[in-house]
């Protein structure tokens, strides 16, 4: 029991601390990254996100991080770590962390937690995520207008909800424009395996896709598309200097706003848990310029489904939709729910490959 | 469902080319595996060659220089094995699982600085009228000069084992080295030629990675390839043409299962990926089962240590 | 020119003083890498070493460190009796997963039924499906002689798809969103491995290992299994002669360590992890044989390897966030304390002479 009291009170101290660098004068900000922050793709992308706080208070925070951690009881020891060394808020950037963050927030309640794509919240713990499905939107409208071959190439993590509201959004948008065009859908069952995604973009280039969309971290696909002379867009970061020719647009994940109002917040003191999910308007999911190989009058819709979605005008998942197996989901004018949205586990009318499940 | 979508064609040239950086990684180890030495360090050399293929194509601008970077690099980092292993007389197990821990972490290190850049594109064998030509063209005559390279290497390697002195000598030093060094061979100085050329060739299969096959540098991206390279040396029970084989099969059940997906078919793609492991076990044990033909692949002194005390 | 020369005994000093030299040429070589990053020498060696143990909030970090070290332990407990033996199991952690698998199934299958024997059958479950995972190879080598090292390690990859087939599968939890995830262990009182005493970092798995070191130290000092075991791997004619089962000894080896590293899966799913979950599996298997030789082999000496090598994981989380140094930059460190110890292990059983005449 002694060591108990010691932990306690060594916890309190800890806690202390925290509260007098609040006090001073820097606020510390912690990230966990479940990836290498050279990713180029989800991990690095809040890593700039890191590097945009640091820009915007100078020397008013102080920022730390560390990458690759590994979604066991590592996560939990890395956070704790953090929390003893006297950060303010921390922000863990993977769905899997999600239990270790809630039981180093118990343990810590005055230090504040970020929790990105989970669903458990507490007092002393945020979850924020993003509506890429928006941005999905966006590329299926282009792709369902650009491909010749009418396939498009889909290249998937796990399935998901997150991954298959992405894979409907973009394929219903597709439709919406082109009836004929049909999505090939490939699982990697991995976020990041630069040569498994490379192996999955030339077989979906030699099934006809001339058009590639992907749903994992690294820039594989967009070189592959770059050398097959064939378009792909940039996931989570611009990856334009990956396929200089290849990439039509990219939806970036663009956590700068968020992480720069929530520390923001923790320095005012006005921080409180809540539940996040931002899109194209808020500027937490952006599309980047379309690049000169899309046509300006698809520029020029793309465009405006971005600027219908961002005004709220237009929502990417408006019926008459039917699921997969013909039964109706959204009547005619309907708008999905978030609640529906956040758990969707089925494919829409007219995707022809079957959800793993 | 349309299978027809799936070109029989492009999909061997497409598993010629994913199988190539575990060949050649294969191909190396199976002449340390003949000399006697088993060295796990595999996947780490890969990654060292990515790297350090990846650093000369690029400051060079030259593939081929990029490869024989990728070679260096995967042969110098095989030194600190031979040293522990050779002269310091260390495990080769905890050797080479060492070697894989600081291979992985010093190849990250090295491409701190080069992760986002293009590397120079590898030319294309294209013989006017050759390359052109139907079904044959495109799986015989329009490949990237390493994949060439790597069959020739095969058949070289053959040659070497079994109709060259030298290479009747590293056989001897790997099946019993005590017999071998009696015979006045220098096992250590076998061992050592043969562990730099494992290195090597693990080296120009993880540049094969980082400069054609992704063609990119990402921190991790062997991303277990190198183990895979282990088992095909078991797989093609220490022949050079079987491990070939072996590896265009493992190659061809990734390229095959992401093409199926492709048409549509549902298929438990974790129970695909452990078949060509099963597959492997079930060789082992039909080639080690029959003990005259297990003594003539499997080297007999693998693994085990060797000092020649007076 | 140097030249090693055998010593007619192991050297008891060298036994003792080759760790000690080795971290020190690992801190030195260690330190140079981080001058070389820009970073402070000093400050990263006392972060690595120092802090977890003595520092400001060691009182955290050392429970911490039992954590890390306990499934190193026990799986390199299990494992040096084999390497004793020259039976070389190196898919501990294939062993390890189906060990987690089988045991997490058999909880989940029981959920939510309370009962204060759920627990135990689990532990229970969980090393009987890693002793069998690891009988596969015994089999296969006395039966086929099929070489274990390559079969136990093919083993792993099987094992690693088949935990991906199942959490994507049979064991996915109906309340993840279809996260390739299996529910939570932590909310289900009966299964859940907790902190015995909150903050120490104490659950099962790490008094299971503790108690296995001792069973193990005693076991091959005093026993004769132990003894078996010693004198089938020095010479298996000598085990023939003295009456000794040499495929006894292979069945034993192999299903003694598979059952360890089954049991530290369980542990660890059920306890630190908390779930089944493709990235569940952090590579305590391929760790475990580098802590197996660190330690000699020896039950005290993996017992302090496996802490030493765990400080230098809590450590090295300590060091990237301070220090902002990237994570290869420890993994660097780590293979090069691996290689000293390695390397300056000839000095217990060799001499170095100086020799006048170069030899080759």
């Amino acid at each position: 029991m002694n060591l108990l009291k010691t932990l306690l009170t060594g916890a309190a101290m800890a806690v202390g601390l925290a509260g007098a660098a609040t006090a001073g004068e820097k606020v510390k900000v912690g990230f966990i990254y479940v990836g290498p922050t050279g990713d180029f793709g989800w991990s690095y992308q809040h890593d700039q996100g890191r590097k945009a706080i640091e820009e915007a208070f100078g020397d008013a925070v102080e920022t730390s991080f560390v990458e690759s951690v590994p979604e066991s009881a590592d996560s939990e020891r890395v956070m704790t770590q953090m929390a003893l060394s006297g950060h303010d808020i921390i922000f863990a950037t993977s769905f899997n962390y999600m239990d270790h963050v809630m039981n180093v927030a118990k343990k810590f309640p005055k230090v504040k937690f970020e929790h990105a794509t989970g669903f458990k919240r507490a007092d002393n713990v945020s979850t924020y995520s993003a509506r890429f499905y928006e941005g999905r939107a966006v590329i299926g409208h282009v792709a369902g207008k650009m491909t010749k071959t009418n396939t498009i190439g889909y290249i998937a993590s796990y399935p998901i909800p997150e991954v298959v509201r992405g894979i409907n959004a973009a394929y219903l948008a597709a439709k919406a424009v082109n009836p004929d065009v049909k999505m090939k859908i490939v699982w990697v069952y991995t976020w990041f395996d630069p040569g498994k995604e490379a192996d999955a973009a030339n077989a979906l280039i030699e099934q006809g896709a001339d058009i590639i969309m992907q749903h994992t971290d690294s820039p594989a696909a967009m070189t592959i598309a770059e050398e097959k002379g064939i378009y792909a867009f940039g996931q989570a970061s611009d990856m334009g200097q990956f396929g200089p020719n290849a990439r039509l647009t990219s939806i970036i994940d663009n956590w700068d706003p968020y992480y720069i109002a929530r520390v923001k917040a923790v320095m005012d003191g006005t921080w409180s848990s809540t539940d996040t999910w931002d899109g194209i308007k808020e500027g937490m999911v952006g599309i980047v310029d379309f690049s000169d190989k899309v046509p300006a009058d698809v520029a020029a819709s793309a465009g405006a489904i971005r600027d219908a979605l961002s005004a709220g005008t237009m929502h990417a998942f408006t019926g008459p939709i039917n699921k997969q197996d013909g039964s109706v989901w959204l009547a005619d004018g309907e708008t999905a729910d978030d609640g529906t949205l956040a758990g969707m586990n089925f494919y829409v009318e007219g995707i022809e490959a079957e959800l793993p499940q | 469902m349309d299978f027809s979508a799936i070109s029989p064609v492009s999909l061997i040239v497409s598993l010629i080319a994913a199988s190539t950086p575990i060949l050649l990684a294969a191909i190396g180890e199976l002449v340390v595996e003949k000399s006697g030495v088993l060295n796990l360090g595999v996947e780490g050399m890969m990654i060292i060659g990515a790297i350090t293929g990846f650093i000369a194509a690029v400051s060079t601008g030259n593939p081929f220089l990029g490869f024989l970077g990728g070679a260096i690099g995967g042969a110098l980092v095989s030194i600190i094995f031979i040293v522990l292993t050779q002269y310091l007389m260390a495990n080769q197990v905890a050797s080479g699982l060492g070697l894989t821990m600081i291979g992985l972490g010093l190849a990250a290190l090295l491409g701190h600085s080069y992760a986002g850049i293009k590397p120079p594109s590898s030319p294309h064998l294209d013989i006017a009228g050759l390359s052109d030509l139907p079904v044959v063209g495109p799986i015989l005559f329009n490949h990237d000069f390493i994949i060439y390279f790597s069959i020739i290497l095969t058949a070289s390697v053959w040659y070497f084992l079994n109709r060259t002195k030298a290479g009747l000598i590293l056989r001897a030093v790997g099946e019993n080295h005590d017999a071998a060094h009696a015979l006045g061979y220098k096992v250590v100085r076998v061992r050592i030629y043969a562990i730099l050329f494992g290195g090597a060739c693990a080296g120009i299969g993880g540049a094969y990675l980082s400069l054609i096959r992704v063609p990119q540098w990402t921190e991790g991206m062997t991303a277990g390839a190198g183990w895979i390279a282990l088992a095909i040396v078991v797989f093609g029970s220490w022949k050079p043409w079987r491990v070939l084989i072996g590896a265009y099969l493992f190659g061809g059940v990734t390229i095959l299962q992401l093409n199926l997906q492709a048409v549509g078919v549902n298929i438990g793609a974790a129970y695909l990926s452990m078949t060509p492991y099963i597959i492997t076990i079930i060789v082992l044990v039909i080639m080690s089962s029959d003990k005259k033909r297990a003594s003539l692949n499997a080297p007999a002194a693998l693994g085990k240590l060797f000092h020649a005390s007076k | 020119m140097l030249r090693l020369e055998a010593r007619p005994n192991p050297s008891r000093t060298m036994q003792a003083l080759t760790p000690v030299i080795a971290v020190a040429a690992t801190m030195i070589a260690g330190g140079i890498l981080f001058a070389l990053l820009g970073k402070s020498p000093f400050a990263a060696i006392r972060m690595l070493f120092w802090d977890p143990v003595f520092g400001e909030f060691a009182f955290y970090y050392r429970g911490q460190i039992l954590i890390k070290a306990a499934p190193l332990i026990l799986i390199a407990l299990g494992l040096s009796f084999g390497f004793r033996a020259n039976i070389w199991n190196i898919g501990a952690e294939g062993q390890f997963i189906m060990g987690a698998v089988v045991g997490g199934a058999t909880g989940l299958a029981l959920y939510p039924y309370e009962a204060f024997w759920v627990f135990p059958l689990m532990i229970i479950m969980g090393a009987i499906g890693g002793m069998l995972w690891g009988l596969i190879p015994a089999f296969l080598k006395i039966k086929f002689n099929a070489n274990e090292i390559l079969v136990s390690l093919m083993l792993v990859y099987v094992a690693s798809n088949f935990l991906a087939a199942m959490v994507t599968g049979p064991l996915r939890s109906p309340v993840g969103m279809n996260f390739p995830v299996s529910r939570n262990f932590s909310e289900y009182a009966s299964a859940a491995n907790e902190e015995l005493i909150a903050g120490t970092g104490m659950h099962w798995g790490v008094v299971t290992a503790f108690l296995a070191v001792i069973v193990a130290y005693i076991a091959l000092t005093r026993h004769i299994a132990g003894f078996q075991i010693q004198v089938t791997g020095q010479s298996a004619r000598a085990a023939k002669f003295g009456g000794i089962n040499p495929n006894l000894t292979i069945a034993l080896c192999l299903g003694l360590s598979g059952a360890l590293a089954g049991m530290a899966g369980i542990f660890e799913a059920t306890g630190p992890a908390g779930k089944l979950s493709t990235n569940f599996p952090v590579g305590y298997g391929f760790t475990a044989i580098i802590v197996a030789f660190l330690g000699r082999l020896n039950p005290i000496g993996v017992l302090l390897a496996g802490l030493l090598l765990a400080i230098t994981f809590v450590g090295g989380d300590v060091v990237q966030t301070e220090l902002q140094v990237p994570k290869a930059s420890i993994q660097v460190f780590q293979g090069m304390l691996l290689f000293f110890l390695l390397g300056s292990e000839i000095l217990v059983n060799f001499r170095l002479r100086l020799n006048k005449k170069g030899v080759a």
